[in-house]
């Protein structure tokens, strides 16, 4: 455990204090639990890391004939996860900061689908800003991204039909948990949640009811779908799974290789 | 100047401007007092840019023109000895006055104002049941001879008493005896013996710490630095973890106080604890763990990172030991591999298997490398022992090295190979490549033979 083996680094001081520390903490949110209901919601799960998987990138239309100087292409920038679920469940909102000739650079988006359409002329980087609920985590998280609106090929036929699109796949981990975020989002599809043993018990998370009531924020249905790139993890797996296999099989050959040569030293010397 | 005379040329190339820059000229021809001429013509012939010691500046003799100065072998007394010794020396006499007063050097005769007790004071305040009277007389005697040096003293006390303990009791007599002779308290209340006392148990701790101190080692001094440093960067983190954390409403604040005064209270445990929320930008990890292992246990310290930054730091760690060419090596490799060297979808799972496989390719690369050096080693060998026999066999195993170290460098992983997915079946088709290799080398072992 790469946590034992840190302590184990420092000689064994680090794991008398990480354990009292533990321990205190535990005593401590046991006592803050009776005080305050929402306070022992603040649980941390140790060795617990969700992952939701993001997809964020821009998609541009050139605006053909509409095209004039100053207004060439129409892009949309935004973050949707991985297979088009809803992302508000983690994310409360997004800031994308473009470039300072646009007025008011910085734009919140408050609510999903996390995205903002602008027009423009030039390329430049886009930074992505992803602010978090409460109870998922303080810190925010900084992703940026190279607006693309020219093709690779500089053939200069541009097609208002077919945009440029660049998007990176990318997971927020988040390691420890809080209780309540984790009990809020096991069965939701946007996020990768770990088994847990069962002697946790959890509030059930929230009704299927509640979230057809509100606003549907994914983007299984979004004007841009069509163009979103699909991101497949069997092909790389199975890549890299491969290259492995060689690898591993070269190592062998070499292996072998050198104790024939060196029995064969032996031999001759 | 001097050659210019000679040649008979003009003094200065501005002969004719001099009346408007008589200053400069003037200075540079004069030669100035106290000073000789060469030296001065050293420095350029001008002005030195520091103010160099005038002899004006020196003090004058103060001597009046109405003084009549003699100087006399005069007798002398000091009142700074006790056994009225009469010396001689030379005194200067002005105007046939003879000086009087002490002998000049007798005020430097200090000595320390020792508190002198009576003996019914000594029956009253200063009984201690550790020291008897004829000690305490002595030590009193010792610290007037000696001036309050307790070294001396020590060494001089009959019975082995340290320091501290001579120390003591001199402090506190000496304190009894003020408070008892003062009108009111108030009075000495000012006086450093009262205001603080002598604290013998103190001052034996703090000897000994300041010898330990002394005398540690250079490898205890590097961990004390250390320690303190990693003590000195938790603090600063906290201080700016405090302010990051002023506008952010956040539930874990209980949390993150015990923790920060748990960690304070603990400086001895050096690494982060666990549940120290480090304030670093959530996509930068700190970069104080090196090993691969660890990171997971640093990076738990986040609360959210991206899985891309993950696998680059640990690539990073994993590849610090490999030099710069390694790395583009590896990456070389990836690519005939047909391996992104960013994996397109970081999952958990691809991001694993990629970071095993860069892994690997590097146990691979170090596993070649080996196997040159020693073949280079062995063929070395061989040049050695087979200088007189001709060179057929040894050119032959070169010739046999250079092709099997050839095979593994170039690495050629077409597309047929890569279609091949069945491993048990390409053991033996590694193995193939042996026989092949035995005949090309009789190609070149012939061809070397006939030329030889």
């Amino acid at each position: 455990m790469p946590h034992n083996s840190s302590a184990r680094k420092h000689g064994g001081e680090h794991s008398d204090g990480g354990g009292s520390a533990s321990k205190i903490q535990r005593v401590k949110a046991g006592r803050v639990s009776e005080d305050n209901e929402k306070k022992s919601s603040s649980k941390r799960l140790k060795d617990v890391e969700i992952s939701v998987p993001i997809v964020y990138g821009t998609i541009s239309f050139w605006l053909g004939k509409k095209a004039n100087e100053y207004h060439s292409h129409k892009w949309t920038v935004y973050v949707r996860g991985a297979t088009n679920e809803d992302l508000g469940v983690v994310i409360k909102r997004v800031v994308f900061t473009l470039h300072p000739s646009f007025s008011n650079p910085t734009r919140a988006v408050e609510s999903p689908p996390f995205e903002l359409s602008e027009s423009g002329w030039g390329e430049f980087e886009i930074v992505i800003t992803i602010h978090f609920h409460n109870d998922v985590c303080d810190k925010q998280l900084d992703l940026y991204h190279h607006l693309k609106l020219y093709p690779e090929d500089e053939s200069g036929t541009q097609s208002t039909k077919k945009p440029v699109v660049v998007e990176t796949y990318d997971e927020m981990v988040f390691s420890e948990p809080s209780e309540s975020f984790f009990a809020r989002v096991q069965n939701h599809p946007a996020v990768i949640v770990p088994r847990l043993p069962a002697s946790f018990n959890l509030p059930p998370p929230e009704s299927i009811d509640d979230m057809n009531e509100r606003k549907r924020g994914d983007t299984n249905d979004h004007p841009l779908s069509q163009w979103f790139m699909n991101f497949s993890e069997a092909d790389e797996l199975l890549k890299l799974a491969a290259a492995r296999q060689q690898v591993q099989a070269h190592i062998a050959r070499i292996k072998r290789q050198m104790i024939v040569k060196f029995l064969g030293l032996d031999d001759r010397g | 100047m001097d050659a210019k005379d000679i040649l008979g040329l003009p003094k200065t190339p501005f002969s004719a401007p001099q009346e408007k820059k008589p200053r400069p000229q003037k200075d540079s021809q004069r030669k100035p007092d106290g000073i000789s001429r060469e030296v001065y013509a050293l420095t350029g012939g001008l002005a030195p840019l520091m103010p160099s010691v005038d002899v004006s500046h020196l003090k004058r003799h103060s001597q009046a023109d109405n003084e009549k100065i003699t100087w006399r072998w005069l007798p002398f007394r000091s009142s700074a000895r006790t056994d009225n010794l009469q010396l001689y020396h030379w005194v200067r006499i002005v105007n046939a006055v003879p000086p009087t007063g002490d002998y000049s050097f007798a005020k430097y005769n200090k000595s320390v104002d020792i508190v002198k007790y009576t003996e019914e004071e000594y029956e009253k305040y200063l009984t201690d049941p550790m020291w008897t009277k004829e000690e305490t007389d002595l030590l009193f005697d010792l610290c007037e001879r000696f001036d309050l040096r307790f070294i001396v003293i020590a060494d001089r006390f009959p019975s082995s008493r340290t320091v501290e303990e001579l120390k003591d009791r001199y402090y506190s007599v000496s304190r009894q005896i003020l408070i008892a002779r003062a009108a009111s308290s108030v009075d000495v209340a000012g006086h450093p013996l009262v205001k603080e006392p002598y604290n013998a148990t103190q001052e034996i701790e703090r000897k000994r710490a300041l010898s330990m101190v002394l005398s540690q080692t250079k490898h205890q001094e590097r961990k004390d630095a250390e320690v303190l440093a990693e003590a000195k960067r938790i603090t600063e983190s906290r201080i700016i973890e405090k302010g990051a954390e002023e506008d952010e409403l956040h539930v874990t604040s209980t949390e993150g106080a015990e923790d920060t005064e748990r960690a304070i209270i603990d400086v001895e445990s050096v690494s982060p604890s666990s549940n120290n929320q480090l304030p670093t930008a959530t996509v930068a990890p700190p970069t104080a763990t090196t090993d691969g292992t660890s990171t997971p246990a640093s990076l738990r310290l986040l609360r959210v990172y991206l899985r891309t930054n993950v696998l680059d730091q640990m690539v990073q760690a994993a590849s610090s030991s490999a030099g710069l060419r390694t790395i583009k090596r590896v990456e070389q490799t990836l690519q005939d591999l047909g391996v992104n060297l960013k994996p397109k979808v970081p999952t958990k799972a691809v991001c694993a298997e990629h970071l095993e496989l860069r892994k690997e390719i590097l146990t691979l690369l170090n596993l070649q490398k080996q196997l040159q050096n020693k073949e280079a080693e062995v063929s070395s060998l061989l040049d050695n022992s087979f200088t007189d026999i001709p060179s057929t066999p040894k050119r032959a195993h070169r010739a046999v090295d250079q092709d099997r170290s050839f095979i593994p460098d170039s690495l050629s992983f077409g597309g047929e190979r890569v279609g091949k997915r069945d491993h048990k079946r390409k053991a033996p088709g590694r193995f193939s490549e042996a026989p092949p290799s035995p005949p090309q080398s009789k190609r070149p072992r012939k061809f070397k033979a006939s030329d030889g």
